[in-house]
């Protein structure tokens, strides 16, 4: 397969690869857009966006103490009511955090002139999903993509496995944190408490170990069974983040918890793991993050998200094979996807999801999001809350999930609102011309051109299918 | 802002609130009257309902032993039988019961034995036998099948849930602001999606909802309740209730129209208690709260057309019935379907109790179920709906020749 023109892949590179065109950005490409894409994969990762810079740790310290203090509040009053209550107040202020992060997050992806690497990244942060369904995780989704995923996604991809599952973040939201081994010290302690009446818990929790087989590494039919998913949730008791009344180099970091661990040796398809603490579960990772299924699940995967719903079967053996050839290098399997033909077809196969709708079309206006209320309630609508997926899986990403009829009626009034928000002083025709150059087709030049109003112009060129696509 | 777009509001912060998304699709059979239409609702939770929990087997001699801080005290649960009762956060559901008009199956699951979510409802939701089968939902397929062609299809959320995807074209709707700028730009972009496949059908039907919903909220005004002021964590309980219940009576609105929908898909998220999932109260007793709540929003809703309805309260799989190390359970296999109407014929239990003795147990660790869900919905699809037993088992349920539909529910 040919390279498209060169103006067509420019604003592919720009547009499928990245989060779409800055009003100049076009132009800036160069003579072969592969090279401008290549030179954005970098080995020290993504982007960080410019935030307050919380870390995970103060956010959870935080949050516990805000747990412990409602707690005590209720033991006193009762009931109080929501709108003086102080700690009502806290959980306001911690909600407002993940805003801030959310914010930062979208200005980021709206301003970027290294589209493909963040977009990469999202990719990633969605492949290791940590939503922001439970209030302490909703505290800490920014922070987690910010620590465990943005310096990794260049890099080997067991360190991004053992970043993201090591992450007080996932932890929390996979309920590992609180898992003890039934044979470990901690769950004999346990046991002598539950006889004498109190409420201990102390037992095992498979929630993490599955969701790393079935989504982060070999996938759902990468040959476990369930006795390898409580295998290696016993090798992994003891994975938990330190508390309240730990040292203050503890609380909110990960800590393994030695008496929590169950102890032996532990077998996860077919290889066996002596007993070594937290070394145990970090070996079957590695195996794990080296096993041929996982290659393959990824290598889809990314076809997927960059490519099609339904990707060629000869793009997804090229990125197979890159990630078997250099061991999981996911720079390296970042260059395979830029250098394969397949990823160049001209035809746009990608719906774009709401937030790359959105995002993309600040881009074209040469904006960014000033508020988290230009954000959230139109993520809301269209049923991708900031930093909520609906489960450990992530986002969905194919058009029959996005394009629903009532989702195209709830874009075009989003549309609208937007272009008459900002259309001001814009010249459409530019505008068009500029997002999506190469990729502009004749009717939608002509509808742009032809339109009564800037507003109404700029709306036709959001709502197109060529910028509905990428 | 007129009192319409002030109560659809309210509902589209409601349904994200509870995690709702509600589905439906019509089939306007113009030539049979609107009363008479039988209707169907498939309740889906999502996250792997603990049944145990749900419809306690209190008087099973190893549940309590199994259950331990987490089973439902026997002189809280909602008694049914000698064996089984209701969570106390039924207690809708357990009148209906107590009538004749629910009835649950404490054992079912679908074909899938992988405990993954996600296979589990790609499984439920395709009717296929075995993951990634089909595409296409099979909800969908059923109306393809049903004697009257003339079809209409409507999803309400803001995502296309895959029971209702395939061939017949879907609508969608969510409450929620409408289009409302220039008036020439959805005949615009109409031109532009011509011989768009994906946008242009979406588009087009989209805008027909549009007006179809604007009527049915008119019809059903100040469905939205008062934001209730203070009260802590129960206020929000209590708010999430009612908003569940004016959920369903708005989707009973939909449905009592003439030409409104006679099949509706409705999610319910939030129910994958690995930790902390309490007993008579608790998470898992806020989240049956709302159930209930919703269940009879739409029993009271559809009034005299609740004796012409059936609803299927179904989840992936089951919950493992021992308490798991942190206050909760892991994902199962055997679980509780619920089943609701106002035409139910009476009976106990549908299915066999397996019991919870150790050696009854799935694997050790689960309820073994003794009913293939996919029988429960052909039993209903077949008895009430009037779909023939060969498109059952051939194109609904592909592959389910096997599966007997259960009889006599209706």
């Amino acid at each position: 397969m040919p390279m498209p023109s060169r103006d067509v892949s420019a604003a592919i590179a720009v547009t499928r690869f990245g989060l779409g065109a800055r009003p100049g950005e076009l132009a800036g490409v160069g003579g072969d857009p592969r090279d401008w894409l290549l030179a954005q994969i970098r080995p020290t990762g993504a982007d960080q966006p410019q935030v307050g810079g919380e870390t995970s740790a103060v956010r959870i310290q935080a949050f516990r103490a805000y747990q412990t203090e409602r707690r005590d509040m209720r033991r006193a009053d009762g009931e109080t009511a929501s709108d003086r209550d102080p700690v009502q107040i806290a959980a306001r202020m911690l909600r407002e955090g993940t805003a801030v992060d959310f914010l930062a997050r979208a200005r980021l992806a709206a301003t970027t002139p290294a589209g493909f690497r963040e977009r990469w990244a999202l990719f990633w942060a969605n492949h290791f999903t940590v939503s922001a369904v439970k209030l302490i995780t909703a505290t800490v989704a920014g922070p987690f993509e910010q620590e465990a995923i943005r310096p990794h996604v260049f890099g080997r991809f067991e360190d991004l496995l053992i970043a993201s599952t090591a992450h007080p973040a996932m932890l929390l939201y996979l309920d590992q944190a609180q898992s003890v081994g039934p044979g470990s010290q901690a769950a004999a302690v346990l046991a002598r408490r539950r006889r004498a009446g109190a409420a201990a818990g102390g037992g095992l929790n498979e929630n993490l170990a599955r969701e790393i087989l079935e989504l982060h590494t070999v996938g759902v039919d990468g040959g476990y069974s369930q006795a390898d998913v409580t295998e290696f949730a016993r090798a992994l008791t003891g994975w938990s983040v330190g508390g309240l009344r730990e040292a203050e180099d503890r609380q909110g970091r990960f800590v393994f918890r030695a008496a929590a661990h169950e102890p032996g040796p532990r077998t996860v398809m077919g290889r066996s793991y002596r007993q070594d603490e937290a070394a145990q579960a970090a070996a079957i990772l590695r195996d794990l993050a080296a096993h041929p299924a996982t290659a393959r699940h990824l290598a889809r995967k990314i076809a997927r998200h960059f490519v099609a719903d339904e990707p060629p079967p000869g793009l997804v053996s090229r990125l197979e094979a890159a990630w078997t050839a250099s061991d999981g290098n996911l720079s390296a399997v970042a260059r395979a996807l830029v250098e394969a033909p397949e990823a160049w077809e001209p035809r746009p196969a990608k719906f774009k999801t709401p937030y790359e709708f959105l995002i993309s079309s600040w881009r074209a206006i040469g904006g960014q999001p000033g508020a988290i209320e230009h954000l959230a309630p139109p993520l809301n609508a269209l049923g991708q809350r900031p930093f909520s997926a609906p489960s450990p899986k992530g986002w969905d990403e194919t058009a029959a999930t996005w394009a629903a009829p009532d989702a195209v009626i709830k874009r075009m009034a989003w549309a609208e609102g937007f272009s008459a928000a900002v259309a001001g002083e814009l010249d459409p025709d530019t505008v068009a011309r500029e997002a999506l150059g190469g990729r502009l087709s004749e009717p939608v030049r002509i509808a742009v051109a032809r339109a009564e109003s800037r507003e109404e112009a700029l709306s036709i060129l959001l709502m197109s299918p060529e910028f509905q696509r990428r | 802002m007129t009192r319409t777009d002030l109560s659809r509001r309210g509902l589209l912060s409601a349904a994200a609130g509870l995690g709702l998304t509600v589905g439906f699709m019509g089939h306007a059979a113009r030539a049979e009257g609107g009363s008479h239409r039988k209707k169907m609702i498939t309740v889906i939770a999502r996250g792997a309902m603990d049944g145990l929990s749900a419809s306690p087997p209190v008087g099973d001699p190893d549940y309590a032993g199994l259950r331990g801080r987490i089973a439902i005290p026997a002189d809280q649960a909602l008694k049914l039988d000698a064996t089984f009762a209701l969570h106390p956060a039924l207690a809708g559901v357990h009148g209906l019961a107590l009538k004749g008009q629910a009835r649950i199956a404490p054992a079912v699951a679908g074909p899938d034995r992988a405990r993954s979510h996600f296979e589990a409802q790609d499984v439920l939701e395709s009717g296929a036998a075995v993951v990634y089968g089909t595409a296409s939902g099979f909800l969908n397929r059923a109306l393809e099948a049903m004697p009257a062609r003339k079809t209409e299809a409507l999803s309400v959320g803001a995502t296309a849930p895959l029971i209702l995807r395939g061939k017949v074209q879907t609508g969608s709707w969510s409450p929620g602001a409408a289009a409302g700028g220039s008036p020439r730009l959805p005949a615009i972009l109409g031109d532009l999606y011509a011989d768009d496949p994906l946008l242009g059908p979406a588009l087009a039907r989209g805008l027909e909802t549009e007006a179809m919903a604007a009527m049915a909220m008119q019809d059903s005004p100040g469905q939205a309740p008062a934001v209730m002021a203070g009260g802590g964590a129960q206020g929000l309980v209590r708010q999430g209730q009612a908003l569940a219940r004016s959920i369903g009576a708005t989707v009973a609105g939909f449905m009592r129209q003439d030409n409104g929908p006679q099949i509706v898909a409705i999610s319910v998220d939030g129910w994958d208690t690995h930790a902390n999932q309490g007993a008579a109260e608790g998470q898992l007793a806020n989240r049956l709260l709302y159930l209930d709540a919703l269940l009879m929003g739409l029993h009271d809703g559809l009034a005299a057309d609740w004796k012409d309805t059936v609803v299927v309260v179904a989840t992936e799989f089951g919950r493992t019935a021992r308490i798991n190390g942190t206050g909760g359970t892991d994902h199962g296999t055997g679980s509780t379907a619920f089943l609701l109407g106002g035409g139910l014929k009476p009976g106990g239990i549908i299915g066999d109790w397996p019991t919870l003795k150790a050696s009854a147990l799935f694997e050790g660790r689960d309820t073994r179920p003794t009913l293939d869900l996919r029988g429960l919905f052909k039993g209903v699809l077949a008895d009430h709906m009037g779909l023939d037993r060969r498109a059952l088992d051939a194109t609904v349920f592909p592959d389910s020749a096997g599966v007997a539909p259960v009889s006599g529910l209706v």
